[in-house]
């Protein structure tokens, strides 16, 4: 830790890197903490309103519900990206990264317009009996949209550092697909996995601009917490808006707190057996 | 081998399908629905002054953050990247926060700060200066949204690159900024790239924050993202895909780039490995 710096600049690096930080990111964070402190017991009881109540049901289960689903269909895409070559898979490749380059409020508007029952998607669900737009099916498939790449991202690379060889192993010591899938591949994902589906779960819980065009916003049935702390901010409610942001603020980083430690103790089991991307390459 | 052909088909299809559905009849859509009523139309959304100061905005907003926050990126990694020190992990968990607050809760931070009966809101007023609900306000929302992107992608690259070439250099007598301009930016260049595109990509469609804090005066406070939400709530459809389209533009472009950037990054890691 004390050992002489031969590089110059670290006082004024990390000097005006913590300034910043506190002035652009912390100073406003902990406002939040302050004006809450300042709220009575009555302002802070909104926050528990059933109205808030469902708001912070709904964003947990859909956001728990697109993540799982970018879990699964994360992994598969990964999975082809990396191990099945075909023509196009270039494009294919750069088209996973869409979501993170749309602005959201475009996705919003694009996805109510296709699952609204005159759209495109949504015309050919209803004849089958399936709503998806203003309904909280339509929040998942928003959500499922901003989520993918992150599951996509986290586990391409380790795929494409796993050997196919290890697979091949297990098939010809006469393991079954599924066996090979379950016990060799599965172990090596896991971490990767997790952390992908973390990362699409927080995004998800604080997600707006895609959401609030195909959620329908009905009050205790398709509204989200981040869009009530908009109507009560519209409703110059500042101080139910700060209550519901604390409580849906605190709530969502204590979860992902949890599944950072879960993820801790996968990375540190898995991590003895993974190269360094360099070395791989 | 003929059965480890059809799951190979079948995977391939399933991925193409999802992807297809999820990802690119959206963007199709957004195309589709913005020539609905002919390229005149089009033209027309694209021409209302509404939708021009609107794109002035959010040019104008991206200007002031992306330089800003690429500066600090440079500075974070400098120091994160190049030396050890107590407290590392914290300073990186503080630049990640952004990510893990909802937008519009980042939105409603700057309400706090400076709304009339936020912690300076009485001061501003009493010197009549407008920060909330105008352009100062907007391009903070927008510079705390986008704080760690440029950050986040120099430290890894930054920290892989090790500090030998550097030390090299200022043991031959370089100064700090000739070794920072000739050496570590040149190493660092296609990263820098692509933080500085994702940055760009974010400030400019920036929704939520910014929704809070903009107030939604037409043709003054309303950014692209804005102005497309206004008109898609009035019904107007075509004019709301029209503006949606400039945006998907902006991101296609910045999907080519991160190609591109992908691409030559990883000639260059080619180039220097093979002479050892």
């Amino acid at each position: 830790m004390a050992a002489r710096r031969v590089l110059p600049g670290f006082g004024l690096s990390l000097g005006l890197t913590v300034l910043y930080l506190g002035l652009v990111v912390l100073v406003p964070l902990s406002t939040l903490a302050l004006t809450a402190a300042g709220l009575s017991w009555d302002q802070l009881w909104a926050a528990a309103a059933p109205r808030a109540l469902a708001a912070y049901r709904l964003s947990l289960g859909c956001a728990f519900g697109a993540a799982l689903l970018n879990a699964g269909a994360g992994l598969l895409v990964a999975w082809v990206l990396v191990r099945y070559p075909f023509p196009g898979r270039r494009l294919v490749d750069a088209l996973v990264d869409l979501p993170f380059a749309l602005p959201t409020a475009v996705a919003g508007i694009t996805l109510a317009a296709l699952y609204s029952e005159n759209g495109w998607v949504g015309a050919r669900l209803a004849a089958l009996g399936l709503k998806v737009a203003y309904t909280p099916l339509g929040i998942v498939v928003a959500l499922t949209f901003v989520g993918l790449p992150f599951v996509v991202r986290t586990v391409q690379p380790v795929l494409e550092e796993l050997d196919p060889e290890a697979e091949d192993a297990a098939c010809s010591l006469g393991a079954t697909r599924s066996q090979t899938f379950f016990k060799v591949l599965l172990p090596e994902l896991r971490p990767a996995l997790l952390t992908g589906f973390t990362l699409a779960f927080a995004r998800g819980l604080g997600e707006y601009g895609s959401v609030i065009f195909i959620a329908g916003n009905m009050p205790l049935k398709t509204e989200i917490a981040p869009l009530l702390i908009m109507i009560k901010l519209e409703q110059y409610d500042v101080a139910g808006a700060t209550a519901v942001a604390l409580v849906f603020l605190l709530a969502s980083f204590s979860l992902l707190f949890g599944l950072h430690l879960l993820q801790g103790r996968g990375a540190r089991a898995a991590a003895p057996r993974r190269l360094p991307r360099e070395d791989a390459a | 081998m003929s059965r480890h052909r059809l799951v190979r088909v079948a995977l391939t299809a399933a991925a193409l399908a999802f992807l297809g559905l999820f990802l690119a009849l959206p963007l199709a859509a957004v195309f589709a629905k913005a020539l609905e009523r002919g390229a005149g139309a089009y033209a027309d959304a694209l021409r209302d002054p509404d939708a021009r100061a609107a794109v002035r905005l959010t040019l104008a907003t991206a200007a002031v953050a992306v330089p800003l926050n690429t500066l600090f990126g440079l500075c974070a990694a400098w120091a994160a990247a190049k030396f050890e020190f107590r407290g590392k992990r914290l300073l990186m968990t503080c630049m990640d926060l952004p990510f893990s607050v909802s937008p519009v809760v980042s939105g409603l931070l700057f309400v706090l700060l400076f709304g009339a009966r936020g912690l300076f809101g009485p001061y501003l007023a009493a010197h009549g200066v407008k920060v909330l609900y105008a352009f100062p306000a907007i391009v903070l929302a927008t510079l705390f949204v986008t704080v760690p992107f440029v950050a986040r992608e120099l430290i890894p690259l930054m920290e892989a690159q090790g500090t030998e070439e550097e030390e090299a250099a200022v043991t031959l007598g370089a100064s700090g900024w000739q070794t920072l301009w000739r050496v570590t930016l040149p190493n660092v260049k296609w990263g820098l790239l692509y933080g500085v595109i994702l940055c760009n990509a974010r400030a400019m469609g920036e929704f939520g924050a910014v929704s809070v804090v903009s107030g939604h005066i037409r043709g003054q406070t309303t950014t692209l993202p804005l102005h497309v939400e206004i008109l898609y709530n009035e019904y107007q459809p075509v004019a709301a895909f029209a503006a949606a389209s400039l945006l998907a533009l902006l991101a296609l472009v910045t999907l080519a780039l991160k190609a591109l950037v992908e691409w030559k990054s990883g000639e260059t890691a080619r180039a220097t490995r093979r002479p050892a």
